[in-house]
């Protein structure tokens, strides 16, 4: 289970957060001239890497308020949270111990994640 | 084909102590060059690599496997098997697929261990009272059979349930007598072993790093074992897929979540069906070995993991002794999760994309054990053909573009 550093109330339980997915997804400027292509991007993909991504989270069970966090998928680590309208620390920042795109070791093992390196 | 196990081959193995049983596949060092590579060695994978050399009769086909075959969510789900889907594009996907599995065993000569113990979808509320029936009409109309239940009759097939002195009242269920269980491990095994007496190669522990194109065009993969080309690859790689996409430069519409599953202690039969409830979200049914084989939602936020909270399992088994308070003392034996990869709509991709030669059948969130066979048959239709069958047509890529969608959301008996 995780600890999520609410940025308003404090270090609480992650059961009373719920997430938001990809955190920075703008919305095209002239939603009319974009092609069905563009607004299919922005309406259904989203970010989904193995290792860091910006997220955000909202404290569904305490201020309620929303906010971003840069939280690795492969381990659940959350290394930073910010506050809506702050700027995205740069992703470079952190450090990454993934070996491959899809963060396996050499000799693949389904439970690598789980294994601190 | 080669008829590897019969009674007398048991008796015969047996003097010696089963010690000289032959090698299920063999384990070969990846040759240069495929002519199809199928990178992910589950249920899915291993099934396409089959029907491709079986239906469409071809060679040359590799199955790459980071890991070994069917340790990813083939060896993780809990073996649920139905095709009762309100839309009619989902309903012939999984009727195609429930038809394959019943003739499975026999046509592998592999025992899948396919109980058709049948399968309760619960009702607790007026709303799902509706939506079931209605959903059992749609189901009827497609030649699925699919009918309601009342209290009475859930009672007398599942005794242990309590259905009416708690919270959300039993008030009837959708009822599918074909659908069941079957060993999922045996799947990926018996599709695996005939699959290398076509000739494929099964290359375990490799992992695709990258997969390359050149001019629009794939051109192989990187993987832990050099690089392998390639005329045309499928991914089935379920929570990962994205992940190889992105590598190839294509962002598909997935999201990676966690989904967990549990068993309890084994103890004596108790249920013999499988029961699935929606609104107080849990899943139960009982293995061979008489453990309960219990599931729900997925958790909540992106994860590759495979670990999941304990707050999703605090949640699954309220729901598992709110109907049944008999198994309020018994002691959960093993927990697991699996990846899976969601799609917007819930439905699975089995899909051509803008790269020629590269082909992904993917997105089959929660529910992609039940598809196993109709999923690789329709899959290896697709890369033989290069233009999709007429069931997995509706399943493009381009649906997310044109906006048609199959929303099984909600429509699809269980919440995704």
């Amino acid at each position: 289970m995780l600890l999520i550093n609410c940025p308003y109330c404090g270090e609480r339980d992650q059961i009373e957060f719920t997430n938001g997915g990809e955190a920075h997804v703008a919305r095209p400027k002239n939603p009319d001239q974009v092609s069905d292509r563009e607004w299919s991007e922005y309406v259904f993909v989203r970010a989904n890497p193995k290792g860091i991504y910006y997220e955000r989270w909202v404290h569904t069970h305490g201020c309620k308020k929303w906010f971003n966090a840069v939280r690795n998928t492969s381990t659940d680590e959350i290394l930073k949270v910010y506050k809506i309208g702050d700027p995205p620390p740069p992703i470079k920042k952190f450090k990454n111990t993934l070996k491959s795109p899809s963060g396996e070791p050499d000799v693949g093992s389904g439970n690598f994640a789980v294994k601190k390196t | 084909m080669k008829k590897k196990y019969s009674i007398f081959n048991i008796v015969k193995n047996a003097f010696s102590n089963n010690e000289n049983w032959k090698k299920m596949w063999r384990n070969p060092e990846p040759r240069k060059f495929y002519d199809i590579i199928i990178i992910g060695g589950g249920g899915h994978g291993l099934g396409t690599a089959y029907y491709l050399a079986k239906e469409h009769g071809l060679k040359n086909i590799a199955v790459i496997e980071k890991g070994w075959l069917g340790g990813g969510n083939t060896g993780r789900n809990t073996t649920i098997i139905r095709s009762n889907y309100l839309w009619d594009e989902s309903a012939h996907l999984y009727e195609h697929s429930l038809k394959l599995w019943e003739n499975l065993s026999s046509e592998l000569n592999y025992n899948v261990m396919f109980s058709q113990r049948g399968v309760f979808n619960l009702a607790h509320n007026e709303h799902d009272v509706k939506e079931i029936k209605r959903r059992v009409s749609a189901n009827k109309l497609n030649g699925i059979d699919s009918h309601w239940a009342d209290p009475k009759q859930i009672k007398k097939l599942v005794p242990i349930m309590n259905i009416e002195n708690c919270r959300y009242p039993v008030l009837g269920a959708s009822y599918q007598p074909r659908a069941g269980t079957a060993r999922h491990d045996a799947v990926a095994w018996g599709y695996a072993m005939r699959a290398d007496e076509f000739g494929v190669d099964i290359i375990q522990n490799c992992e695709v790093k990258k997969i390359r194109t050149k001019n629009g065009k794939v051109y192989g993969v990187e993987t832990t074992k050099g690089i392998i080309r390639a005329k045309r690859i499928g991914v089935v790689a379920s929570g990962h897929t994205s992940v190889l996409a992105e590598t190839a430069g294509i962002k598909l519409p997935l999201q990676s979540k966690t989904l967990q599953a549990l068993v309890s202690e084994p103890i004596k039969p108790v249920i013999n069906t499988v029961v699935m409830s929606n609104a107080v979200h849990a899943y139960v049914s009982q293995s061979d070995k008489g453990e309960l084989v219990i599931g729900a939602g997925t958790d909540g936020y992106n994860s590759f993991t495979q670990r999941g909270g304990y707050n999703t399992i605090e949640d699954t088994l309220r729901a598992i002794i709110e109907l049944y308070p008999i198994f309020g003392k018994m002691k959960m034996l093993r927990q697991w999760g699996g990846i899976v990869d969601i799609c917007p709509d819930a439905s699975p991709i089995i899909s051509k994309c803008e790269i020629e030669g590269l082909y992904f059948n993917c997105g089959w969130g929660t529910g992609g054990f039940k598809a196993t066979p109709g999923s690789a048959n329709l899959f290896a239709h697709t890369v033989a053909k290069d233009e999709p069958h007429s069931i997995n047509a509706p399943f493009s890529l381009e649906r997310f573009v044109s906006g048609k969608l199959v929303d099984e959301h909600g429509a699809a008996a269980v919440a995704h």
